[in-house]
């Protein structure tokens, strides 16, 4: 360790950042914003890589660990550091939100500060709720972070941004006061202390671990999201513009996955075990219920949308097994669902750009106007099918493995995506990019420009490395992984 | 590293290179160099191959993997190469016959705009057959599975703007992905019961997983094994079309005839049979398991004739001769008869490539007409092509001498020894198919080369057009250029000889060796070895064996009705009317998934949005809630009118009600 506090510079580069780009004031002085942000992106992601080249990966003890008093009257810590199951995800968001700037360049045009503003503000506080290792302080970033994705949808979203923006925030937020209410009582059972580390050494009886885990699940479930409480998702990437489908679809979803990680199966192992059928049986219907609802989507979005509510499941799935290759699975397919849902939203920001509609039916033959483009829409169109050799495929191929182990028919269930997953995706790639030009809009598209193919293309090399290469992300995990399934086997009772 | 080792890196990569050339960089280096690059990368792959199999003939065999891909849980998963007797002769003949299409290709897609992508997309596709073949592991397998299906989704679709085409390729996909799911479950069971995903490791197991059972419904125990191989043949019925998970294979004759030969013919298609071969040390331990597999094989063998009689496109007949052969195939693994599997598969691959490239080289001279009805005589306009057709016409049903006789004859014989459940049924289908064989192939060839020009005569009415340019003028068909014929010689030769010099090592010689297992009591081949003397004296005993005459007989019969009495064939279809409508509607396989599966899912994902979704979820709880607070809102709004009287007044009633209850408590 040389000491040099990286987590705090992946939160507070992009913070800082996103204040002096609203500081550049108005419209006329876009082009500066834009610059202002992308290099403060840049310098986001360059202050997270020390962290996957300095990673210990033999050791599942917290790294780059930061501690220093913040509140002292309740012992509020500011105290952030990572394991190998937060470490991918500061990497993840660091290099979206690089993505999301250039993808937003030149498309967004009112209001160009505070849009990069509220995207770089939004990244640093991700990163804080991946790095938190204080229960107060994690909770002020998972709240804070609703805020940017709250006016993003409500300012530059489509015709129903305000009901889309008003659900997502209410569901959210309903869940989080749970969470919040379970912390607290936790704080008082740790003897005045917002330690999480501490958190997952209390002993607790059953009863309060149950109250505890649906508190917790009331928060982690509506962010997953898990079924039932998945329907602010669609309404929200429907409304909301590309640059926050693909942060909400990248890292926002991945939230409530992480925090069953590191809250819920260490806090209150127990009740995760008892009630691992239920999160299994919920899982599972998010693949399968999920996956016919996304077949019969006429917008490109919401059928997206729904696939990333069916990929989701797999991770919850993955998590509620409690084997290393689910887990690893999991925490795998949630990276790849990453780049994927990431690199499907842009896709289809770069046709809505052209052509201002996301109904499948207004699309047909785009092939033939836009053939760059149709190749890399292919790709990730594949990638979200799960085709072997992308990054799609290694989620959830472990994790349907884990679900052999567990129980055959559980995995007969999970593995129905395969079909249904190929099915949505290629029907409706089929439906907009094959075929005779469909209309004049059609055969008047122009193909990608320098710009959107240089971030379709960094995204295929992601997918691509990913799905050829995963050892290095798995290698992460191991020690992190065997060490919270070892603590979970044990119980608190 | 050692050299051979770079070699067997070399053979995938080749191709691959060429692909990426040809597909990334197609537009700036054209369209000569782009052919250039990928016939030279598998031209490399190709020789190379024939250098690893004199090694390995010499018995040097390798197995050993190249990089780990992942670590997860207690699983290591591999990237590796297993190069044996069996992954050499498939890479000879994946090199081989992909070499063969490649030169074909430049004639056949001369005008086409895709020319740098249909070069790209070969080449993609022979890398991940061949990373299929040398696999040493599921994982790589799977991965090799599926990306061929892929490019064969990229090639049906290759002519994207036409609907029938780009149906085609999202059938294709979807039902190759119902196989999938099953081989997927089966690569899943053997990771959880035998902890690894290598093929030696696992077979290494195979006498403790044997004792496993899994009970998949309560009370009813199954042997583990059998579960195992049953799921993994279900990914052989979709990868190599049998029957009911055969339907997407006559639709790929959307795609343009190089890739019909090598992908839906030759190679991409055996992927299964192969499969089931490799993995013959588990399946020699499930008899459920093979009873399963000769039942499907037997039922795809006969049934699948039936429909190319009544096949009135070129390519069609072809493709349903296909399924019948790969049924054939089928049918040998389901006896034990692994290496006639091979065998069949091999000769199959080299016969059937030429008669797809033959048909190519038709439809070029009857510009891009497909229509059997409209042709006849052309024989004597394309020599090479009649003639080439003829050799695989012979070959294909088994005339003696030919490759297809030896391998044939050899299932059908092993069929006949076997004890497998289901034996006599397959051998039913196995003796009745040679007979339809016979008759559908030489009705085509008949129709095709022989009888009356027809193409000038009669007005083509709903000719199945292969390009968009029509042609005006009278047709005078001539042969195609040597690239495209040239492909034809070349697949003519080893479908004439090929089965005659290779019968004796590869079904009685054990020159698989240890690629291939088979348990002592199930060895019909090894009792087919006692009466084998020689492929010559074989050959010639053919001639007075049964097939024989079913096969002579269904060329007369074929002869008799489409060349001497025309009119019998409309005769028949009339009065076995009912008949005719079932195999005209492909026994109905297409409307039922259509209705059943598509249709189905498509009502149950409305339902679900509409009723869970929409209905329940947030039109009763979501909303329904924000309404309920609304709805108590408006009332205690009622409440708060601003007026100081109505205040005023409620204060009086509250200190009334407050002195009641105090006065009643005093």
């Amino acid at each position: 360790m040389t000491g040099v506090p990286y987590l705090s510079l992946a939160i507070w580069i992009p913070i800082v950042g996103g204040l002096l780009t609203l500081a550049s004031g108005s419209d006329r002085n876009a082009p500066v914003a834009r610059l202002i942000a992308l290099v403060f992106a840049l310098a986001g992601l360059f202050v997270a890589l020390p962290l996957y080249s300095g990673f210990d990966t033999t050791s599942a003890a917290m790294q780059f660990v930061e501690r220093s008093p913040w509140i002292d009257r309740f012992a509020i810590e500011y105290y952030l550091g990572v394991d190998g199951i937060s470490m991918p995800f500061i990497l993840l968001n660091s290099f979206i939100t690089v993505i999301v700037v250039i993808a937003g360049w030149v498309v967004i045009e009112k209001k160009v500060a505070q849009y990069m503003a509220a995207f770089l503000i939004m990244s640093g506080l991700l990163n804080g709720i991946f790095s938190a290792l204080d229960g107060i302080l994690f909770y002020v970033f998972f709240e804070s972070s609703l805020i940017p994705l709250y006016l993003i949808i409500g300012i530059w979203g489509g015709a129903n941004r305000v009901y889309a923006a008003l659900k997502f925030f209410l569901y959210t937020l309903l869940g989080s006061l749970l969470m919040l209410v379970a912390f607290l009582w936790l704080f008082l059972e740790a003897g005045a202390s917002f330690d999480i580390l501490q958190w997952h050494q209390l002993r607790i009886d059953m009863t309060a671990q149950s109250w505890i885990f649906f508190a917790l699940l009331a928060s982690f479930a509506v962010k997953v999201p898990m079924w039932p409480v998945h329907t602010w998702l669609p309404d929200a990437h429907v409304e909301a513009p590309t640059g926050g489908s693909v942060v909400l679809a990248a890292i926002a979803l991945k939230l409530g996955a992480y925090g069953f990680l590191r809250f819920t199966l260490p806090i209150v192992p127990d009740a995760a075990h008892n009630f691992a059928p239920l999160m299994i049986a919920l899982s599972l219907i998010a693949v399968v219920y999920i996956g016919f609802v996304a077949l019969v989507q006429a917008d490109m979005k919401k059928l997206v949308a729904y696939s990333s509510i069916s990929h989701m499941g797999f991770v919850t799935l993955g998590f509620f097994m409690f084997n290393a290759i689910g887990v690893e699975g999991a925490l795998v397919q949630m990276i790849s669902h990453g780049f994927v849902s990431g690199a499907m939203f842009l896709c289809i920001g770069v046709l809505y750009d052209r052509m201002h509609s996301r109904q499948i039916a207004d699309y047909g033959g785009v092939v033939n106007t836009m053939p760059k483009f149709a190749a890399f829409f292919m790709l990730f169109a594949m990638a979200n099918a799960g085709l072997p050799a992308t990054s799609g495929f290694v989620g959830e191929f472990m994790v349907i493995l884990g679900a052999v182990q567990f129980n055959f028919w559980v995995a007969f269930l999970a593995a129905i995506t395969l079909i249904l997953g190929a099915a949505y995706t290629l029907w409706m790639y089929k439906r907009v990019v094959f075929g005779e030009v469909a209309n004049e809009h059609v055969a008047a598209l122009k193909d990608i420009n320098g710009r959107e193919f240089f971030f379709l293309a960094i995204l295929a090399i992601c997918v691509l490395a990913m799905g050829l290469f995963p050892k290095p992300i798995t290698d992460v995990m191991h020690a992190s992984v065997n060490q919270l399934l070892q603590h979970v086997a044990v119980g608190k009772l | 590293m050692t050299d051979i080792q770079k070699l067997y890196l070399l053979v995938p990569l080749a191709p691959l290179a060429g692909a990426i050339l040809a597909g990334l960089f197609g537009k700036t280096i054209g369209r000569t160099a782009a052919h250039i690059v990928t016939i030279l990368g598998v031209a490399i792959a190709f020789v190379a191959s024939i250098y690893i199999w004199q090694d390995v003939s010499a018995g040097n065999t390798f197995e050993g993997s190249l990089y780990t891909w992942a670590n997860a849980g207690t699983l290591r998963f591999e990237v590796g190469f297993l190069i044996d007797k069996l992954t050499v002769m498939m890479m000879l003949v994946v090199t081989f016959v992909s070499l063969m299409v490649h030169v074909y290709t430049i004639g056949y897609m001369h005008d086409d705009p895709g020319y740098q992508r249909f070069f790209s997309y070969i080449s993609l596709f022979t890398f991940s057959m061949l990373m299929l073949v040398m696999s040493n592991n599921f994982l790589q397998l799977f991965f090799g599975w599926e990306a061929v299906g892929l490019v064969s989704y990229l090639l049906i679709g290759f002519w994207y703007t036409r609907p029938t085409a780009i149906y085609a390729n999202l059938k294709a996909f979807l039902v190759n992905r119902v196989g999938d799911f099953g081989f997927l479950l089966g690569i899943g069971l053997i990771a959880a019961s035998a902890g690894s995903l290598n093929y030696f490791e696992v077979f290494s197991k195979i006498p403790e997983l044997s004792g496993y059972s899994i009970e998949l419904f309560s009370g009813a125990p199954w042997a583990l094994l059998s579960v195992v191989c049953i799921c993994l043949f279900i990914g052989a019925m979709g990868k190599s079309a049998q029957v009911p998970l055969h339907v997407w294979l006559p639709d790929s004759m959307e795609g343009p005839t190089p890739i019909s030969a090598l992908i839906h013919a030759a190679t991409m298609v055996t992927a299964g049979i192969f499969m089931v071969t490799r993995m013959s040390p588990l399946f020699e331990m499930s008899e459920a398991a093979r009873s399963f597999v000769l039942v499907i094989g037997a039922t795809t063998a006969l049934f699948m004739g039936f429909l190319g009689i009544i096949q009135n496109d070129i390519k069609r007949v072809v493709a349903y001769s296909t399924l019948s052969q790969l049924g054939y195939m089928t049918v040998a693994l389901g006896v034990s008869a692994y290496s006639a599997a091979v065998f069949h598969l091999m000769t199959h691959a080299f016969f059937k490539a030429l008669l797809f490239l033959a048909a190519g080289s038709v439809i070029i001279g009857m510009h891009h007409d497909q229509d059997i009805r409209n042709m006849g005589g052309l024989w004597k306009r394309m020599p090479i092509t009649w003639f080439t057709s003829l050799i695989g016409s012979l070959a294909l049903i088994g005339f003696p001498f030919f490759s297809g006789f030896f391998s044939k004859d050899a299932i059908i014989e092993a069929v006949q020894l076997s004890h497998t459940p289901g034996a006599g049924y397959a051998y039913l289908c196995v003796i009745a198919g040679v007979f339809v064989t016979a008759f559908y192939s030489f009705r085509m060839y008949f129709l095709v080369f022989h009888g009356k020009e027809r193409f000038n005569s009669n007005h083509h009415a709903g000719h199945g057009h292969d390009d968009e340019h029509g042609h005006h003028g009278p047709l005078e068909p001539h042969e195609s250029p040597w690239v495209v014929w040239l492909p034809l010689v070349l697949l003519a030769i080893p479908s004439v000889v090929i089965g005659y010099m290779t019968i004796d090592p590869m079904l009685f010689k054990g020159w698989f060796g240890e690629s291939v297992v088979i348990a002592e009591h199930n060895n019909v081949l090894g009792e087919m070895a006692h009466e084998f003397h020689s492929a010559a004296a074989m050959a010639l005993h053919g001639f007075t064996s049964l097939p024989f005459f079913l096969a002579i007989a269904g060329i007369v019969v074929a002869w008799f009705f489409y060349l001497v009495k025309p009119e019998i064939p409309a005769a028949i279809r009339k009065a076995f009317g009912p008949l005719y409508t079932l195999l005209d509607n492909k026994y109905y396989f297409d409307r039922f998934n259509e209705i059943v599966f598509a249709g189905g899912a498509r009502l149950l994902g409305r339902g679900l949005w509409k009723g869970g979704d929409q209905a329940v979820i947030d039109g009763v709880l979501v909303n329904g809630s924000a309404r309920l607070i609304g709805g108590i809102a408006k009332l205690t709004r009622l409440i708060q009118t601003g007026h100081i009287y109505q205040y005023a007044f409620s204060i009086i009633i509250g200190v009334v009600i407050l002195l009641w209850f105090w006065v009643r408590r005093a």
